[in-house]
C-alpha cells in the first residue's frame, strides 16, 4: 500500500469526511427534534450524549477532528485549484455548465465554519465549562431550558436559519457529490442523488424549523 | 453579420498579453467559426497587423487542436462540438464576442490563442498505452472475447481527442475527465488489464505534477466535452485510484 498522497486521495477524504458529518448532522437533527415533542426526552437524551464516556471521549474528539480535518482540507484544495489557473478568464461563463453550489462550496463551508463558531461559543464552551471547569452538580433537566433560552433572541434565530441555508447549499452539491469521489456511479447513482438532494433541503429545513418553533414558543 | 470580435493578443509567453476589439462585417452565418477568423486574419494581414494565431489541423472535430475559449466556455455556446465544427450561425449580427486561449498553469499560452498541451502528451506517456509483444505472432485482438458492454464503454472512452475543453471549463483547471477517459479505455479490455496497476498511478502522479487542479465534481468538463465524455469514467478511475493504491 503506497501512502503518498495525490489529488484523488484529497478529494476522497474530503468525502469521506464530509459523509461523516452528514451522518453526525443526522444524528444532531434527530435528537433536536425531541425538544419540539418532549422537554422530558431532549433533556435525558442530552443528558445521556453529555455524561457518557464513550460519547464524551471517543465520538466527540473524532467528531472534532473529523470537522477540522474537512474544513482545512478544504482550504487546502481551493488553494490548489486556485493555483492552478495563474491568469484568469476575462470572460468565464461557470453557469452554463455547472450550478452554483457546485462552483461555491468554500463559500458556503466558511459560513458553516463562522456558524460554528458561534454555535460552539452558544453550547459547547458553557457546557465544557459547567462540567469541566466549575464542575456544576450534575443537573439532568437543564438542557431543554438552556436551549430555550438561547433562542429568545430574534438575532441569534435568524443567524441560526441563514447558516443553515447554506448548510443545505452545501450538501446539495456536496452529498450526492461524494458518491462520485469514492468511485460510486453506476445504474443506483440516480435515485442516491434523489435521495441526497432531498435530505439536504429537509434536514436544513427541520434544523430552520426547529428554532423558529422555540422562538416563537419563547 | 457583423460583429464584434474581443480576441486576446500575447506576443509570446513571457510577454503579458490583453484583450483587443477588431470590428468584422459580411461574416456568413454558415462558416465555421475557424472560416470567420480566417477572415478576420486576412483583414489583419492587408492591414499590416499581425495576424490572430490559432491551433487548428482536421477542421472537421477530430484533432482536437482547435483550442478556443469563447464568449466564457470551452469551444462556444455549442454542446457537442470543436470550435472549427461550430457555425457562425449560433450567433446574432451586431453580437460581441470574447475570444481567449484555454486557461490553465499546465497549458501556458505560446502565442495569442495557441497554447503548450503538451502536459497532456507526458501525462499519456506516463502509462496511456498497452505494452505490445511486437514478436511477429501477437495475438488478433478480435480473437479475445469481450463483453458488450465493456467494449462499449471502453470505446465511448477512446473517443477523447485530447483538446483540453474539460481542462478550461472546469473552475480549477482539473484534467481529471481527460486522464479518466485514458485510463478507462485501456483498463475495460482484457489487453489494458495487465498494466491497469501501475498506468493509473503513474498517470494521475504526472497528472499532479503538470499543476492540473482538483476535481469538484461540477460536472462542467462533461457539458462541454465535444465527444461527451462520462463523469462515470472519474468515478472509475477514482475507483482504480484507490484500488491501486492499496495494491501497490
Ligand atoms: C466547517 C466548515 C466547512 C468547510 C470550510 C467546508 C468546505 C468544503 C469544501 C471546500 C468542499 C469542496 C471540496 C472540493 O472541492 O472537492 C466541501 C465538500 C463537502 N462538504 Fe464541506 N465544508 C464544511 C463543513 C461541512 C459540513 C458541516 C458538512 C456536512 C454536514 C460538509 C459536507 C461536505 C460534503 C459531503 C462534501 C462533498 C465532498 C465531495 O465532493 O466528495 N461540509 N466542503
Ligand atoms: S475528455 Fe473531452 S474535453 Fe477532455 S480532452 Fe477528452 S475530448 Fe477533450
Ligand atoms: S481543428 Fe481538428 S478538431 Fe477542430
Amino acid at each position: 500500500m503506497s501512502l503518498k498522497t495525490s489529488s484523488i486521495i484529497r478529494k476522497v477524504s474530503m468525502a469521506l469526511s464530509g459523509l461523516f458529518l452528514v451522518v453526525f448532522l443526522t444524528q444532531h437533527f434527530t435528537i433536536n427534534l425531541t425538544s419540539v415533542f418532549s422537554e422530558n426526552i431532549f433533556n435525558k437524551i442530552s443528558h445521556f450524549m453529555g455524561n457518557n464516556f464513550l460519547v464524551q471521549f471517543i465520538l466527540q474528539p473524532i467528531l472534532i477532528f473529523g470537522v477540522v480535518f474537512h474544513f482545512i482540507m478544504g482550504f487546502i484544495l481551493e488553494y490548489i485549484n486556485r493555483k492552478s489557473r495563474d491568469t484568469s478568464y476575462v470572460t468565464f461563463k461557470g453557469s452554463s455548465n455547472s450550478n452554483w453550489m457546485s462552483r461555491n462550496m468554500i463559500y458556503s463551508g466558511i459560513v458553516i465554519l463562522s456558524f460554528l463558531g458561534l454555535h460552539f461559543y452558544d453550547f459547547w464552551i458553557p457546557e465544557i465549562n459547567y462540567k469541566y471547569v466549575e464542575v456544576l452538580p450534575l443537573d439532568q433537566d437543564r438542557y431543554y431550558q438552556e436551549l430555550v433560552h438561547k433562542f429568545e433572541s430574534p438575532i441569534r434565530t435568524t443567524i441560526y436559519s441563514v447558516s443553515f441555508v447554506f448548510l443545505a447549499l452545501h450538501l446539495y452539491h456536496g452529498f450526492s457529490s461524494s458518491f462520485q469521489s469514492v468511485g460510486f456511479n453506476n445504474k443506483y447513482s440516480s435515485a442516491l442523488r434523489l435521495f441526497a438532494n432531498g435530505f439536504s433541503i429537509i434536514i436544513p429545513l427541520g434544523f430552520i424549523f426547529i428554532a423558529i418553533f422555540h422562538h416563537l414558543k419563547a | 453579420m457583423n460583429l464584434i470580435l474581443k480576441v486576446w493578443r500575447q506576443s509570446s509567453r513571457d510577454e503579458k498579453g490583453k484583450i483587443e476589439t477588431y470590428p468584422i462585417s459580411d461574416i456568413s452565418p454558415d462558416m465555421s467559426f475557424l472560416e470567420m477568423m480566417d477572415v478576420l486574419n486576412e483583414n489583419l494581414i492587408s492591414k499590416g497587423i499581425d495576424p490572430v494565431s490559432f491551433d487548428h489541423d482536421c477542421r472537421e472535430g477530430i484533432c482536437g487542436m482547435c483550442s478556443m475559449f469563447i464568449n466564457g466556455e470551452a469551444h462556444g455556446p455549442d454542446r457537442l462540438v470543436t470550435t472549427c465544427q461550430l457555425h457562425m450561425r449560433k450567433f446574432k449580427d451586431g453580437d460581441t464576442i470574447v475570444i481567449e486561449p484555454f486557461r490553465a498553469r499546465a497549458f501556458p499560452v505560446i502565442k495569442d490563442l495557441i497554447v503548450d498541451r503538451s502536459s497532456f502528451d507526458r501525462i499519456q506517456q506516463a502509462g496511456g498505452f498497452v505494452s505490445v509483444n511486437t514478436s511477429g505472432n501477437t495475438q488478433d485482438a478480435n480473437a479475445i472475447p469481450i463483453d458488450k458492454h465493456d467494449a462499449d464503454k471502453a470505446f465511448d472512452a477512446a473517443t477523447c481527442i485530447g483538446c483540453g475543453a474539460c481542462v478550461a471549463s472546469c473552475k480549477n483547471a482539473s484534467a481529471m475527465l481527460f486522464v479518466s477517459a485514458k485510463v478507462s479505455q485501456y483498463s475495460l479490455l482484457p489487453q489494458g488489464k495487465v498494466e491497469a496497476t501501475d498506468r493509473v498511478l503513474n498517470m494521475v502522479n504526472q497528472m499532479d505534477e503538470e499543476g492540473f487542479g482538483n476535481c469538484t465534481n461540477t460536472g462542467a468538463c462533461e457539458i462541454e466535452c465535444p465527444k461527451g465524455i462520462s463523469l462515470e469514467n472519474i468515478a472509475r478511475l477514482n475507483r482504480e485510484y484507490l484500488a491501486a493504491s492499496i495494491k501497490d
